[in-house]
């Protein structure tokens, strides 16, 4: 028999928002402990939320980038249930009104050969939501600590239907979550610092029945491709399960990433009562036609829209494309250098998408990691993202355009190219002055060049003779004494010209 | 010349604007009066002399300067012990917070502050509020000052019993569902829940959000107007807090205010049983003596009212249960030093931190909160609220007030109830709808039993109309000629 | 009154995280169901139509701008701990990672 998997996310989001979602107090990543909290924070007798409104737009916000429906009034509830994180003891989030229903995330899938576009679908959202977060426990051999930094800061929970099937549809949505949320400033989605965590719900069922199989829950997975491996892992050891007839039961399994295996955490012990009821401390909100039109005018391109535009409009390949598309900063990069130099995006995109990445990841960075960015930021603890590392680049997007025009001009070659590119990233220099001052001007003076063919000629006529007869490869031969007696400076385009029509 | 302590407030405001008498000098009046009485009263959980009397100091300075910040400037305030004082204890009357010092100040506490008031005393009141008797507190049983033997109200008998007796000039309590206006009755002095929404609650110990409001108790109608003026207004750190403009109330008292208004009387408040008959004729005489300055009375009926309490009793416990989980022994409350564990750390810590009425009322409103049970429960009862409302709503389309008593008996004997709760809820009828309805409701002396007990009578006014409201307040108040009437302890 | 009303004490105390004495437990079970049977008047009226208040007054809209003020000191926050180490608030080890 065949089976399938059914999965579903829930994914929490933290918003970038000046202050916490219920107080004024600031939120970072990284505080000293207990150092970014106030008396609401604490739930000190008498102290009262009052909501952020930004949280609220930066969350409609990322529902109409992915097509939710926007209700006209929504509140907050409160979800009761004991933890020493969860300093009130009940958490404020939304149960029956949530900002936003329905919707879809566009994914892509991975192809056959892996650098052709792959399949592309849209998995189902049931709903997104706007809630707190909660502190954070450190646990210690006797007892734990608990640290209130991280309570109160505004969370989207980001629910899907059970619509995906593998780790790599799984894999696919969060990729794509984090793109277009972070497109839209709403957060940077950075899962090392805790900025987006992912519940996986995932069971098994024989393929073409409708009934789901027992539900299997992983929680607070910080890292996409944990989510891949874990979601394979699991999709193998419940089929074998049911081959074998071992029963399943539900469960909260974690991931152990050594190993690569899931491990049970504990069974649902008892059904949870969460009480949810309306807070009275907080008052609804309608949310009017006019502010869904301002948040409207503010979304910004969504990363597939971008990417089938960059592939039409300016004929990108789609492994350009696919590593600029999903990065905020390398698009508007790209978009800053066409403002200079518009002839060659394909150039520019190029230089950027190789050039300009290989130098920034060169010094810490293995190849494989490069070939998968998310990863590498998730994966590596010290290591920066590449949009800081972007903000410190010395290279400006109208250098990189110059350099690219220069390169068309016939002013410099493929391989000074290289050299200035490599100046500018640790100068910061433009391209021209360090074409001056290093003497690097293309030489295209054709009776010069001339004159060094005919002598390159005249010292090979073994290679005129092979090339004559019809060994195309042998004109390098003479090609290399031209471009060495010009001290590396003749344009080679024209050398191979000029060598053509003397040899005839 | 009365005692110092008995004075009201505008009266010893104008002696401290003469020269004749200091803030120090009174702030120690009340200390001496408070030492003198409390082994017989107990209203206070606790006090702290030398802060009053730096507050004094301050106050006599400013007053030396020509700095004066208000009326209430070097005017001792006594405080229920719910209400957040930065460097104060906070009890809420409970082992749960026996230690606890608030690290910071409530809005309503800030505006005193800034009004120059002297704060004196943290009052006793019933655990968390829970109770209309004074009898939950952990730590003492507050004494009606009218008769020791019996209870003074709850759940701010605290307040309510130190403004009796003297212990302080004016004192601030919550009302959640009659904690102010009840135990102002069953003492003999003014007591007055604003409406929902006009003090902001940040810094006020929650109960249930929804229905509590902290309010002014006074030895008369202008004290209270002085005290209310001062810790009204909107506040940005209350989300249910309302933008309206705050008059000057006590300018704004008129002892004619009565004449041509129409008082509704409710027919359901005096057909309800249990209500006390000579609490009946006082107040039907209280009526008559509205009418004969020139009111006009009319019979109005409130149809909802015997659902009050059920409906009262689960929104009020619901939202209790849920704003008490905050006491759980981890951050800053007592915590239990037998748990074998986390979870244990939780039953134990809030067995042990909680009192008899607060844990049955937290088992309550869980329960009807709990799967299975809140469409029966919570969800019915706030669409009847919706109807108690619509009552109120509808009356005012054609009275200007609401005459009623506020509690069905005179103060009861201590012990008397505690052991039935459901009596207990049943006295809190002719105050709970006031709060579900989230309007005004003023508790004023309208006569005494035989045997010598203040009985008191309830108005009730429009939202956001308390200047209205204290006015006619202070119309019955002057046409009563109970004024200066004081306990004999 | 028809059927008296029950409440699973055990079940309530749990969710609500209070351990009761056996002697608490009788007397609130008791005391409970009088005060349940005593709610029984709310199923007699007709609520179809009407709309559940939350609030004591129907306001919308109440929000603050997204500003930060400043934090308070944690040995202020900390000053009523009744465990603490690091500036953080110690608690029995927490195994379940719920």
């Amino acid at each position: 028999m065949e089976y399938e998997a059914v999965i579903g996310l829930e994914v929490h989001v933290q918003l970038k928002t000046q202050s916490k979602l219920f107080t004024a107090v600031e939120h970072r990543f990284g505080a000293e402990p207990n150092t970014l909290t106030n008396s609401v924070i604490w739930a000190f007798p008498g102290v009262l939320p009052v909501i952020n409104y930004e949280a609220i737009r930066k969350t409609i916000k990322v529902g109409m980038l992915f097509g939710c429906k926007i209700p006209e009034i929504t509140k907050w509830d409160r979800k009761n249930y004991f933890y020493p994180d969860s300093p009130k003891n009940y958490q404020l989030s939304q149960y029956d009104q949530p900002l936003c229903l329905g919707g879809g995330v566009e994914i892509e899938l991975p192809s056959a050969n892996g650098s052709d576009m792959g399949e592309h679908r849209v998995v189902k959202l049931t709903r997104i939501h706007l809630e707190e977060d909660v502190g954070k426990l450190t646990h210690f051999s006797s007892d734990s600590l608990v640290d209130y930094n991280r309570a109160g800061i505004p969370l989207m929970e980001i629910v899907s239907e059970p619509d995906m099937h593998s780790g790599d549809e799984a894999f696919a949505y969060l990729n794509a979550l984090k793109s277009v949320i972070s497109f839209a400033g709403v957060s940077d989605c950075d899962m090392e610092k805790g900025q987006m965590r992912a519940d996986v719900n995932i069971s098994v069922r024989p393929k073409g029945s409708d009934k789901l199989g027992v539900k299997i829950e992983m929680k607070n997975m910080n890292s996409p491709s944990h989510v891949r491996s874990c979601i394979d892992y699991e999709i193998r050891r419940q089929i074998d399960c049911i081959k074998n007839g071992v029963p399943l039961v539900q469960e909260t399994r974690r991931w152990d990433v050594q190993l690569g295996v899931t491990q049970t955490m504990r069974t649902k012990e008892e059904a949870h009562d969460y009480r949810y009821f309306p807070d009275p401390d907080l008052m609804p909100v309608m949310i009017s036609e006019e502010l869904k039109a301002q948040i409207k005018a503010e979304l910004p391109e969504v990363p597939f829209e971008r990417q089938r535009r960059y592939m039409s409009d300016y004929g990108l390949p789609y492994s350009a494309t696919s590593v600029l598309c999903h990065d905020i900063e390398l698009c508007s990069f790209f978009e800053e250098s066409l403002k200079t130099y518009s002839k060659n995006p394909k150039g520019t995109a190029n230089l950027i998408t190789n050039d300009l990445l290989r130098e920034i990841y060169s010094k810490s960075e293995s190849e494989e990691d490069s070939s998968d960015d998310f990863e590498s930021v998730s994966e590596e603890a010290v290591k920066p993202s590449h949009q800081s590392k972007l903000a410190e680049c010395k290279v400006t997007p109208e250098n990189l355009a110059l350099l690219v025009k220069l390169g068309d001009d016939g002013v410099i070659s493929k391989q000074m190219a290289k050299e200035v590119f490599a100046e500018m990233f640790s100068s910061g220099k433009n391209p021209e002055s360090i074409v001056e001052e290093k003497g690097l001007r293309q030489n295209s003076d054709g009776g010069e060049l001339e004159k060094f063919c005919i002598e390159a000629m005249s010292k090979n006529q073994k290679a005129i003779d092979q090339y004559k007869a019809g060994n195309a490869k042998a004109i390098n031969a003479l090609i290399g004494p031209v471009m060495k007696a010009s001290g590396g400076k003749a344009n080679p385009a024209m050398v191979l010209e000029i060598m053509k029509r003397l040899i005839g | 010349m009365s005692q110092i302590f008995y004075k009201t407030v505008s009266e010893l405001s104008d002696l401290m604007d003469s020269k004749e008498l200091s803030s120090a000098e009174i702030t120690k009046a009340f200390i001496e009066r408070t030492k003198s009485v409390e082994d017989k009263i107990s209203a206070f959980i606790s006090y702290d002399e030398d802060s009053a009397m730096k507050a004094a100091e301050a106050s006599d300075t400013r007053r030396a300067r020509g700095e004066k910040l208000s009326e209430l400037d070097g005017i001792p305030v006594g405080l229920k012990d719910v209400l957040a004082v930065k460097g104060q204890p906070l009890t809420c009357a409970s082992r749960m917070l026996e230690n606890f010092v608030s690290p910071y100040t409530g809005t309503s506490l800030k505006m005193l502050e800034d009004a120059g008031a002297v704060f004196w005393g943290r009052l006793n009141m019933d655990e968390f509020a829970m109770g209309s008797s004074c009898e939950n507190s952990a730590f003492k049983k507050t004494k009606n000052p009218w008769d020791t033997t019996r209870i003074p109200g709850g759940s701010s008998g605290g307040s309510a019993a130190a403004v009796a007796a003297g212990e302080c000039a004016v004192a601030l309590g919550s009302d959640t569902g009659g904690s102010i206006r009840q135990p102002a009755s069953l003492c003999g002095v003014v007591g007055m829940k604003p409406t929902y929404g006009l003090v902001s609650r940040f810094g006020l110990a929650a109960f249930a959000s929804s229905l509590d409001q902290i309010g002014p108790f006074a030895r008369c109608v202008k004290d209270a107007a002085i005290l209310l003026k001062a810790v009204a207004g909107h506040d940005p750190l209350d989300s249910t807090s309302v933008k309206v403009d705050i008059p000057d109330y006590p300018s704004l008292l008129r002892e004619d205010s009565l004449k041509g208004k129409k008082i509704g009387v409710p027919r359901e408040y005096f057909e309800a049983s249990g209500m006390d008959a000579e609490v009946r004729a006082s107040v039907e005489s209280a009526i008559e003596k509205c009418k004969s300055i020139g009111a006009e009375i009319v019979e109005i009926s409130l149809p909802h009212t015997d659902l009050a309490i059920p409906v009262y009793y689960i929104v009020a416990t619901a939202e209790a249960s849920s704003n008490l989980a905050r006491y759980d022994g981890i951050r800053y409350t007592h915590r239990s030093k037998c748990a074998k564990d986390v979870v244990d750390l939780y039953f134990k810590s809030r067995a042990e931190g909680f009192g008899e009425e607060v844990k049955r009322r937290i088992i309550l409103g869980t329960y009807v909160l709990s799967s299975g049970y809140y469409d029966a429960y919570y969800l019915r009862a706030q669409k009847v609220r919706t109807l108690i409302r619509g009552d109120f709503e509808r009356a005012f389309e054609s009275v200007d007030l609401i005459c009623a008593p506020t509690s069905p008996t005179c103060a009861f004997k201590v012990g008397e109830k505690i052991s039935d709760p459901l009596a207990m809820y049943l006295n809190d009828i002719f105050t709970i709808n006031v709060n579900l309805a989230g309007l005004p409701g003023i508790s004023i002396p309208c006569g005494f039993s035989k045997e010598g007990l203040p009985i008191g009578l309830q108005m009730i006014g429009k939202a956001f109309d308390e200047a209205a409201l204290l006015s006619y307040a202070y119309a019955f108040e002057r046409a009563s000629g109970l004024e200066g009437r004081h306990p004999n302890i | 009154m028809s059927e008296k009303s029950r409440i699973d004490i055990d079940y309530v105390a749990k969710l609500a995280r209070i351990e009761l004495s056996p002697e608490e437990r009788e007397r609130f079970s008791a005391q409970l169901g009088q005060i349940l049977d005593h709610f029984k008047k709310l199923s007699q009226v007709d609520v179809s139509g009407v709309e559940p208040s939350a609030h004591a007054r129907a306001v919308f809209n109440v929000w603050r701008e997204d500003k930060a003020e400043s934090p308070i000191p944690p040995e202020l926050a900390l000053m009523n701990a009744p465990q603490k180490r690091d500036n953080q608030i110690v608690v029995p080890k927490v195994v379940d990672d719920a």
